[in-house]
């Protein structure tokens, strides 16, 4: 009678996360529909022959064809290929307005939950930012600056760094608040301890021992924060307090189409979808993500 | 509890203080020009003094002064004499004036919130309505089709924005179905019946966007808490005691897991306020939220300073609220 005991190669930890991330449909559906929008956007305009802001005023008001799929608007612009670079820009925005808010929000909670001095200080700052009106706040500050970084770098690079630093200052608050309780927990375990007992500085000790045990809330708020961050830009957008109105992002496309809900419905629905697809998808790889990153579920 | 209170309210004043200096400064930093809208024929001297009389003559410091003044002490008080109708406690003073109208911000806001309180209120109102039910069983029935159809709507109206749902009902329900007014008619008074259908079929498209969202979010909360709850040991210990499920899970287990959501609901009700701005927007809504656009759009510094403060307030008051909230559902929870 002899006990088989089966035992794994030693793996890398991520193919368990990957394992545990297959089984969520939701999550999967959500990568392969989150890939094939990046692809459309990024790879599609050097495949399309019109450019976003082509004017072609003799084919202007047409319906789905094989040369426009999407039609053409008002002044005869190709609307697949500003549906391209619309989303070009309303996922540049958003991707990198989550890695500065998840950066800041990390850097304040990792600070706040390690030393203690500067704790009180950093979280009653966190309160006051939860206590601003954001979505007024980010109105007011879109109108305010958009003047003076527009001439300093110019219409489209000022517009965006504006909107990108105005939504990540305005939503690194969650991130800071679940990254700070989580190392406040990490910091009395015993391996930090051990770390600390031998002379780690604090620095090597919070980059090399808590920062990648803190990484699995991060991703999952970064993901959060990226559905996020689409929504308030296209918001603006749509508002009119975003780009210049000859820019195509998606949230502008859905405004302009508005005013043509009635003769041409699709141009305001199209973008309306692709922006729902793109928050959705993103939302459910935040779900499987989180399954996955657990290791009380993994593995069951 | 008390002390916490008292000690809660007091670090709110400075918070708040802080909240209106900084909204104040950004306004002030602003290139916007009030006078904008004047027309060009006005000669220089003339639109000087026009600023002068505006109040913008003075430096920023005495300016935040006054209006702190006029927020905290005229305003308050003007309120407090029309509610009571004695008219002898109002201040006598300047009151803020908006610079569009040339007439008190209070009374403007006054006039708008009642459009902002019904659609949005309403809305929320629902929204919690359908969404405990469909939580409870949600999370009663894990892994059933009504629980796998429940999740992906929840999941989808938490996706959706409210810029995209609102054109689409629009397109659905105003240009192929012709059911519902495309714009919302703010001047209609309720006076007859028909009239009172007429304000139900214009409210019905703002109210469903809002309640698609409102009731997405909280069942998310709803079936999560459900869940948590489910497996714990005084659920085996109520079932084991011959309790019925109806009482097992209606009373013991909806009863705890009300409490995270109770102030999940609490935290929400700013956001009625000030998460409307859009669709107030969309269907032309005249309550606070297209007041605060046209405001931003105008230069109007004391109308936008002056609503921004109030949802900082109500955003501050209901955080606290929500916090006394959880202590006084769960015993558990002492702040003392």
């Amino acid at each position: 009678m002899t006990d088989t005991v089966s035992f794994r190669a030693p793996r890398n930890q991520w193919w368990d996360v990957w394992d545990q991330f297959k089984t969520h449909k939701g999550a999967l559906v959500g990568s392969v529909v989150f890939i094939a929008i990046l692809l459309f956007c990024f790879v599609g305009p050097t495949l399309w022959p019109y450019d976003a802001t082509y004017i072609d005023i003799r084919s202007r008001n047409q319906g789905f064809s094989l040369a426009h799929p999407f039609g053409t608007d008002q002044l005869g612009r190709d609307i697949f290929a500003r549906m391209m670079k619309g989303g070009q820009v309303s996922l540049a925005v958003g991707v990198v307005a989550m890695v500065l808010s998840v950066f800041i929000g990390t850097a304040i909670g990792v600070m706040a939950g390690y030393f203690r001095r500067i704790d009180g200080l950093l979280m009653r700052m966190t309160d006051l930012f939860l206590a601003l009106p954001l979505l007024p706040l980010l109105l007011v500050m879109s109108m305010l600056f958009r003047q003076p970084l527009s001439s300093a770098f110019g219409v489209e690079t000022g517009m965006f760094l504006l909107i990108v630093v105005a939504i990540a200052i305005t939503s690194w608050m969650r991130t800071a608040r679940v990254v700070r309780g989580d190392v406040l927990a990490l910091k009395e375990r015993e391996y930090v301890l051990a770390g600390r007992s031998i002379g780690t500085p604090p620095r090597r000790l919070i980059l090399r021992h808590i920062l990648p045990n803190v990484l699995s809330p991060v991703m999952v708020s970064a993901t959060l924060m990226l559905a996020t961050a689409i929504i308030t830009e296209s918001a603006l957008s749509f508002l009119g307090m975003g780009f210049p109105p000859d820019f195509p992002t998606w949230g502008r496309l859905v405004a302009d189409g508005v005013d043509y809900l009635q003769q041409y419905p699709s141009r305001s629905m199209l973008p309306g979808v692709f922006i729902s697809l793109v928050v959705l998808s993103v939302n459910y790889i935040g779900d499987g993500l989180r399954d996955a990153l657990d290791p009380r579920i993994r593995g069951r | 509890m008390f002390n916490y209170t008292l000690r809660r309210i007091l670090l709110a004043i400075p918070t708040l203080l802080f909240i209106a200096l900084i909204i104040f400064l950004l306004l002030e930093l602003s290139p916007g020009d009030p006078m904008a809208e004047m027309p060009l024929t006005i000669p220089p001297e003339v639109r000087e003094q026009m600023r002068l009389a505006l109040g913008l003559g003075e430096p920023w410091f005495v300016r935040f002064y006054k209006w702190l003044y006029m927020f905290t002490i005229v305003e308050p008080s003007h309120m407090l004499a029309n509610m009571t109708g004695i008219e002898s406690l109002a201040v006598e003073g300047q009151r803020i004036i908006s610079f569009q109208t040339r007439s008190p911000v209070a009374d403007i806001i006054a006039q708008r919130l009642p459009q902002t309180l019904w659609v949005v209120g309403l809305s929320y109102i629902f929204g919690i309505l359908i969404a405990v039910p469909i939580g409870v069983y949600s999370a009663y029935k894990q892994y059933s089709w009504f629980d796998q159809v429940g999740t992906f709507v929840s999941m989808v109206g938490f996706s959706l924005p409210t810029f995209f749902t609102g054109p689409l009902l629009m397109l659905i329900f105003s240009v192929w179905l012709g059911w519902f007014p495309i714009i919302y008619d703010t001047t209609l008074v309720v006076d007859s019946f028909g009239n009172f259908l007429l304000q139900l079929r214009q409210m019905a498209m703002p109210v469903f966007v809002l309640t698609l969202y409102n009731t997405a979010q909280i069942v998310r909360f709803m079936r999560a808490a459900m869940l948590d709850n489910m497996t714990q040991d005084y659920v085996r210990t109520a079932r084991a005691k011959g309790m019925t499920e109806r009482v097992v899970v209606l009373l013991h287990v909806l009863r705890n897991s009300m409490i995270p959501v109770v102030t999940v609901i609490a935290l929400g009700i700013p956001t009625i306020f000030t998460g409307a701005i859009i669709t107030e927007n969309i269907f032309r809504v005249n309550g606070l939220g297209q007041l605060l656009i046209i405001a931003i759009y105008a230069s109007d510094f004391p109308m936008v300073l002056t609503l921004s403060v109030v949802f900082a307030i109500l955003i501050v008051a209901f955080n606290l609220i929500a916090d006394l909230l959880y202590a006084i559902l769960d015993p558990r929870i002492r702040y003392d």
